[in-house]
């Protein structure tokens, strides 16, 4: 069967054997964009966050057919070098990754929390940010999702 | 033991590319065994052990004027890339943002064979990279000379340029059409004054890819044509494959075909969800011998039981009439628990192989596959990647082999990794440990005797990087050792003895080895021992360190960390300090952990940790190797426990297997960097040693009693 979806403000139709395939597989290996992690499989680490209509979606466990009609953003849709997202602009100054491969998963789902919430205490941090990093970067982590938080409403203004 | 790189071990590879492209390649020699053992426990600092004498690719001049460094080592976020950069372009006189950096694939590059790992990528490459990047800045230098007939001593070199008075030329100017280089002795090196970059915090050069999200890690590499597969692995500890019908899978949709291959199968299909969805419809009968136990696993981590091997012995030892206080300590399993998966990306085409993956052994992944396809080394190349995440894990890459085998079947390449539960369960654990502490005042409360008999599994024993010819020549695991001798020299009586068994499970080598457990044990009594004495635990410390030059560094950092954190051993507010250090491959570490009790929970809200390492190539790389370190080792000292039911190794997924969260991570870590010695020491293991003492040491303070065991909870 064939889906349609809008991914990182394109449309697209994909054909679908399987309308249970998880989301992440179909935005990693039929569109080739890789920089969406699979980490577990069970929606227990958040290296595939991306978002669906805005909301942030652990996408190794969200069966493609719920996409349908729907709006997709994944890190590659949150900003380029040339323009920047605040988090990728606020991790890129506090030089938050290590290995890197959490990172995405992190990004995106700061970016929705900074859409509901522009100015989040540490308390709201620590009941939204849930995913893991091995590396430990969580010190630099919150210090970029204060910093992003504060350039997200310097945008505003 | 370090040797200038002389003529003769220049080799010059011509016609890499279609222009420009100037190789310098180094052969030394693989060093006996026994030297990589005297290096690893001796020395701290390891040699670059060169991958063999051909011509190999060092830097490569791009016709844009840049260098691309095919470096030996792998990048896992250790931000080793990031230092090679800045080194190389000190020499080679180009500016930091015409270096890139890439692994060397094995087919044209140099790999070290002692793999990417112990802390020792900046250390090792220190000498032996500025040496081949002046060399090759002064080979460009004498080409430049020859084109425009004037002295190689008139021409200077700046931000990739060279230049003689009015006239200049890009570095890719002047090797464009050079197919014969001469190569010069070895210059000099610039002082440490005149380096630009080296010892400057710049932002990782890795940061963009990373930021914006691009492929560049193993599991993002894809072949032409390439298939996915999966792998049916036991569940239960030492369980062999006995039967399986897998006849109504073999018809499912997108199945290519289900090999079954020695002991194990393998299912390959168009999709990975295809693969994974045939797997679960196999029926495997599975020959389990043993069904094991959590209590017989830990029985067999017991001091006293297994190898004896005595690795430190100073003075006397405790008498069983003396009186003394003795503490038992224990750690449990842990697991790797890097967020990428174990996994390949390969291909078999008419007996020559390619494959992609997150490796930290390049060299060894290559020779493990030519044996096991029974394939000459050179029909092999393997394109190591970013990994995501290394921790030790990526020393065993078997994985590789049974993505080869797959390709072999099909005739296509095959992509195949782990599932999250196959990472639990076929993980290579840092090993459980057990700890006899025992200690004496004097009549001044000054620590007379010490003593730690530490019990362990398999750690470098059986290893990939030290066959088990390590274990015979010198009877204990070297890896398991690590930390685990007692560095307070002032100690008159100190002992330390490994008692040693394998597991029916791998363990093997996790981020610093036996230091996290030992280190907890060590300093969590030595803390005990102060509190006996009633003295202030950092002073009892410092005067038990000898004034040589590596008490001098040991003191150092206590006193810095001491200073830093206004340490005291008071509790003030329901707030307390706990102080801990150690020494890891020579580099010395002190932490201050401030915790309080939490709704029931031990709640670190500060750390301050002192390190000296010698020469920082990069300082906010190195306090991001400090920040990591700390709360990776506090995430395995507080929340993460693998343990076995009815034979099978638990948990199974994230979650279940507690780790720590942005929520558990201090809010405020203070960095301070030492340099005691006028060159890179190691820097990404060191600090995982001190943090669970130092928070175990300020609990006692909070609630009077002495946690002994991890992971670290109340009651």
């Amino acid at each position: 069967m064939n889906l349609s979806f809008k991914i990182n403000n394109k449309e697209v139709t994909v054909a679908i054997k399987d309308e249970y395939t998880p989301l992440l597989w179909v935005v990693r290996d039929v569109l080739n964009l890789k920089g969406t992690k699979f980490g577990c499989g069970k929606a227990a680490c958040g290296a595939c966050t991306l978002h669906v209509d805005g909301v942030a979606i652990r996408s190794c466990s969200y069966a493609v057919k719920f996409a349908e009609g729907k709006n997709i953003t994944t890190v590659e849709g949150l900003g380029d070098i040339e323009n920047p997202h605040p988090v990728q602009q606020a991790w890129t100054e506090e030089v938050v990754p290590q290995c890197g491969y959490c990172q995405p998963g992190f990004m995106m789902v700061t970016a929705a929390l900074l859409k509901e919430n522009d100015n989040p205490t540490d308390e709201d941090i620590d009941n939204t940010i849930i995913n893991i990093c091995r590396c430990g970067t969580y010190y630099r982590m919150r210090k970029a999702i204060h910093r992003a938080a504060e350039l997200t409403r310097e945008t505003k203004q | 033991m370090r040797k200038k790189l002389s003529r003769r071990k220049f080799l010059i590879r011509g016609g890499l590319g279609t222009l420009g492209v100037l190789a310098v390649g180094t052969g030394i020699f693989r060093n006996p065994i026994r030297r990589e053992i005297i290096d690893f426990t001796d020395s701290f600092v390891a040699p670059y052990l060169g991958s063999g004498t051909e011509a190999n690719l060092w830097f490569e001049i791009t016709k844009q004027n840049t260098i691309v460094l095919h470096s030996p080592k792998v990048e896992m976020g250790q931000g080793a890339f990031t230092g090679f950069a800045q080194i190389a372009a000190d020499e080679l006189d180009v500016n930091i943002n015409q270096m890139e950096v890439i692994a060397a694939a094995t087919a044209s590059g140099v790999v070290d064979n002692l793999g990417t790992g112990g802390s020792l990528s900046i250390a090792s490459m220190w000498t032996i990279l500025r040496e081949l990047a002046a060399t090759t800045r002064e080979m460009v230098k004498l080409e430049a000379a020859k084109k425009w007939n004037v002295a190689v001593k008139d021409i200077a070199t700046k931000n990739g340029i060279v230049s003689y008075k009015n006239k200049s030329l890009t570095y890719a100017e002047v090797a464009a059409n050079v197919t014969d280089w001469e190569i010069p002795t070895t210059p000099a090196l610039k002082p440490f004054k005149d380096y630009t970059f080296i010892g400057k915090p710049l932002p990782r050069i890795d940061l963009n890819a990373k930021v914006y999200g691009e492929p560049i890690f193993g599991m993002d590499a894809e072949m032409e044509d390439m298939l996915h597969a999966v792998v049916v692995k036991p569940g239960h500890i030492g369980a062999r494959f006995k039967y399986a019908n897998y006849t109504e899978a073999s018809q499912m949709p997108g199945v290519v075909k289900i090999v079954q291959i020695d002991n194990w199968l393998g299912v390959i299909a168009e999709s990975y969800n295809e693969a994974l969805a045939a797997k679960e419809e196999i029926e495997v009968e599975w020959d389990i011998p043993k069904i094991w136990s959590e209590e017989e696993i830990r029985a067999l981590i017991t001091v006293g039981n297994g190898n004896e091997m005595l690795v430190q012995k100073e003075g006397e030892a405790l008498a069983k009439e003396d009186t003394f206080l003795a503490l038992e300590f224990k750690s449990p399993l842990g697991a790797h628990a890097q967020i990428e998966p174990n996994g390949a990306v390969a291909s078999y085409k008419k007996g020559k192989i390619t494959v992609i993956l997150s490796t930290q052994v390049i060299g060894i992944t290559q020779k493990q596959i030519a044996k096991a396809l029974d394939v000459d080394i050179d029909n092999v190349n393997v394109i190591p990647t970013y990994l995501g995440g290394g921790f030790g894990r990526r020393l065993n890459t078997y994985h590789a082999i049974h993505a080869v085998q797959m390709s072999k079947v099909v005739g296509k390449p095959v992509k195949y990794f782990f599932t999250r539960q196959e990472e639990f369960q076929n993980d290579m654990f840092r090993p459980p440990t057990h700890h006899i502490m025992k200690g004496k005042l004097n009549s001044e409360g000054l620590i007379a005797n010490l003593e730690h008999h530490f019990a362990s599994g398999n750690v470098a024993t059986d290893s990939v990087l030290l066959p088990n010819i390590t274990n015979k020549l010198l009877g204990a695991d070297l890896g398991a050792i690590r930390g685990g001798s007692i560095h307070y020299s002032g100690i008159k009586n100190r002992r330390a003895v490994q008692w040693h068994t394998p597991l029916p499970f791998a363990t093997s080598w996790w981020r610093s080895l036996g230091l996290l457990a030992n280190t907890f044990a060590i300093e969590s009594f030595v803390d005990e021992l102060a509190l006996q004495g009633n003295k202030n635990p950092i002073e009892l410390r410092l005067a038990q360190i000898e004034e040589n030059e590596e008490g001098i560094r040991l003191k150092n950092v206590i006193k810095k960390a001491q200073k830093e954190s206004n340490y005291s051993d008071v509790v003030t507010n329901g707030s307390a300090m706990g102080f801990a250090c150690s020494t890891d491959a020579g580099t010395p570490c002190a932490q201050v952990a401030e915790v309080s009790i939490v709704n029931n929970e031990i709640k670190v809200h500060t750390i301050t940790c002192v390190m000296d390492c010698g020469i920082a190539v990069n300082p906010d790389q190195v306090k991001a190797q400090c920040e990591g370190a700390m709360i990776m080792a506090m995430s395995a000292a507080m929340h993460e426990k693998m343990y076995i039911e009815e034979g099978q190794l638990q948990p199974i997924i994230f979650g279940p297997y507690e780790m720590a969260l942005i929520k558990h991570a201090p809010k405020e870590i203070n960095i301070h960097l030492l340099q005691g010695i006028d060159k890179p020491g190691p820097v990404g293991e060191p600090p995982l040693g001190p943090i669970a003492a130092a928070i175990g040491n300020a609990v006692r303070r909070l609630t009077g009693k002495r946690i002994t065991e991890m992971p670290l909870k109340l009651s």
